[in-house]
């Protein structure tokens, strides 16, 4: 059997103040694989990222990357990693060609190599025409690019996106996903932390959810994603909406005079509620569905009582 | 192998930390260059003249190689501080913090770059002083030595100052009340044998005063103090500053959580 990509056991962090970011998180990346690493701000989510990629000084448990250990081998595990942080992190002055063959650089690879390598990333990422600039000077979007472009220069074989797309337009985004896409399908394993949970829910195939320092939940995406008993949809009528009484198993709710929310089970298929509608005396001209269904399943599962910080009541803050 | 990957990231530091001083020359060789001049003209020429003769040489001729190697001082601590709390304040610290380069490796491609910028701006006012004083250099391979390990002293001193440093303030500080004035009351203007037996002791438990002194023996030949004592000052403090540094880079302190 493969090694994992990442395997992380009883992880925990306290900050100086007291503050327990990680209580006791154990997680396993598969080799290849896209795995989604979800949660609300404050979540862990960044600690568990800096303590995997030697940013920050975890207090107890093992880290291991590609059956490399943090503490034994760092070096090792280093070399395996690239980051893609949340917060932009390169020298503002530096032009952008330079700051990823300096990162190359830092890596070992010569001069020559890291040219060739930064050519390479940059032009993946369309950034070779502004290989001279000032970094400072890129809008939003193209500054995440160079951070990609950045971290892939060694060639790594675990790539770490915190939060890659914030900011992004939606076309650069999508162009992203297509980009990462193509450098998982070609074997870089990749873990992505992000606040966009279609992102999530439409790259990675595995999924943990962190809250208050715990995993709280950990799955192959389409599993999860089975478990969602209800979808809420908007529905658009042609005349204004009367009374909505035989609608009652869709818990309606009338968002406005010619618009509906209803709930609809799984087990309930659309035309039946097509049926419905029509003996209602609606007419539907318009339906979307609210939310992204695994944006709805991460706010229970981060909005559960029981599963809201435990950690919090535990260590009594 | 390793250890060609090693020097590979070495070398990538050390340019990258020549080329930031390099392309503000105007803010980092220029000025030492235009202030050692005008130390020249006031203390030199003109009040110099007055002054006479000190240890037997010009006062003029005396005080070049305390001026020389107070731009070295100054200068290697400057670049290092500066560089590497940028650095952190920008977070792009963690661009190497993130890879496989030891600790020994960062410290001495940030203490090369202050090396870098403490030759040039030595170099700079050393040709500025050509064209106020005459002097022939006593000892190539003292003046050359003790010329580079102060400026690796003070490279390190100026990195210990970063890892500590929380805001742009801090790295002002260290330089202004404590650098400043050892350099000035370390014999860079006058010979310790003009002091009081009491401020005679009071300088010999100033560091600088050792590194100016061997200077002044390899430039002109007159020296305060013992050569070999010097020498032992000045490798004692890299070795005990080169472990402090190391120690604090490898518990992370002021760059990791």
């Amino acid at each position: 059997m493969d090694t994992h990509a990442l395997s992380i056991e009883n992880l925990c962090k306290i900050y100086k103040g007291g503050h327990q970011a990680l209580v006791d998180v154990s997680l396993q990346v598969g080799q290849g694989d896209f795995f989604a690493l979800l949660g609300p701000n404050g979540a862990g989510k960044s600690t568990a990222i800096g303590i995997i990629s030697s940013l920050v000084n975890k207090d107890s448990g093992s880290v291991e990357v590609m059956g490399h250990d943090l503490d034994k081998d760092p070096v090792k595990v280093k070399e395996q990693i690239g980051l893609v942080p949340q917060e932009f992190n390169f020298n503002q002055f530096e032009p952008v060609g330079e700051i990823v063959v300096n990162q190359a650089g830092f890596y070992g690879i010569p001069r020559k190599e890291a040219l060739a390598r930064a050519k390479k990333y940059l032009t993946q990422l369309d950034l070779w025409g502004k290989r001279d600039v000032e970094s400072r000077s890129l809008s939003g979007g193209m500054k995440r690019r160079l951070m990609i472009a950045r971290a892939l220069v060694h060639e790594p074989r675990l790539l770490i996106l915190d939060e890659p797309t914030a900011g992004v337009d939606i076309e650069i985004r999508r162009s992203m996903w297509d980009f990462l896409r193509e450098i998982n399908r070609k074997g870089t394993t990749i873990i992505l932390t992000t606040h966009y949970l279609e992102e999530a829910e439409s790259l990675c195939r595995n999924i943990a959810i962190i809250n208050c320092g715990r995993i709280v939940e950990k799955s192959g995406m389409s599993d999860l994603l089975k478990r969602m008993h209800r979808q809420s949809f908007v529905v658009s009528s042609r005349e204004t909406i009367g009374e909505v009484d035989q609608l009652e198993k869709y818990q309606p709710e009338i968002l406005d005079s010619t618009t509906l929310e209803l709930s609809l089970h799984q087990d309930t298929d659309m035309n039946s509620m097509f049926d419905d509608l029509s003996r209602a005396g609606i007419q539907v001209v318009g339906l979307r569905n609210k939310q992204n269904r695994l944006e709805q399943m991460f706010i229970e599962m981060v909005t559960n009582p029981e599963s809201i910080c435990k950690a919090e009541q535990e260590t009594g803050q | 192998m390793q250890l060609a990957r090693y020097f590979t990231a070495f070398k990538t530091i050390l340019i990258k930390e020549v080329l930031r001083f390099s392309r503000i020359w105007v803010q980092t060789v220029l000025p030492p260059a235009i202030t050692t001049a005008l130390y020249f003209i006031i203390f030199g020429k003109l009040i110099g003249e007055q002054i006479g003769e000190m240890d037997g040489y010009r006062y003029i001729d005396f005080i070049v190689p305390g001026l020389i190697l107070m731009s070295v001082i100054s200068n290697s601590y400057a670049n290092v501080v500066s560089s590497f709390y940028s650095s952190k304040f920008q977070r792009h610290i963690e661009e190497l913090l993130i890879s496989p380069v030891p600790n020994a490796v960062i410290l001495a491609g940030y203490v090369g770059g202050g090396v870098a910028r403490g030759i040039v701006v030595g170099i700079t006012v050393t040709i500025v002083s050509m064209f106020f004083s005459d002097w022939q250099i006593h000892s190539y391979s003292i003046t050359f030595l003790v010329f580079f390990l102060t400026s690796v002293l003070f490279a390190m001193a100026g990195f210990i100052n970063a890892i500590y440093a929380n805001s742009f303030d801090d790295i002002s500080i260290i330089p202004t009340f404590v650098l400043t004035p050892l350099t000035y009351l370390g014999g860079v203007f006058y010979s310790i044998s003009m002091l009081s037996e009491f401020w005679q002791g009071v300088s010999m438990i100033n560091p600088v005063f050792y590194m100016i002194n061997a200077f002044r023996y390899g430039l002109l030949g007159t020296s305060d103090i013992s050569i070999g004592f010097a020498f032992v000052i000045i490798i004692g403090f890299i070795i005990l500053l080169t472990s402090f540094s190391l120690w604090l880079l490898k518990k992370g302190v002021g760059i990791k959580s």
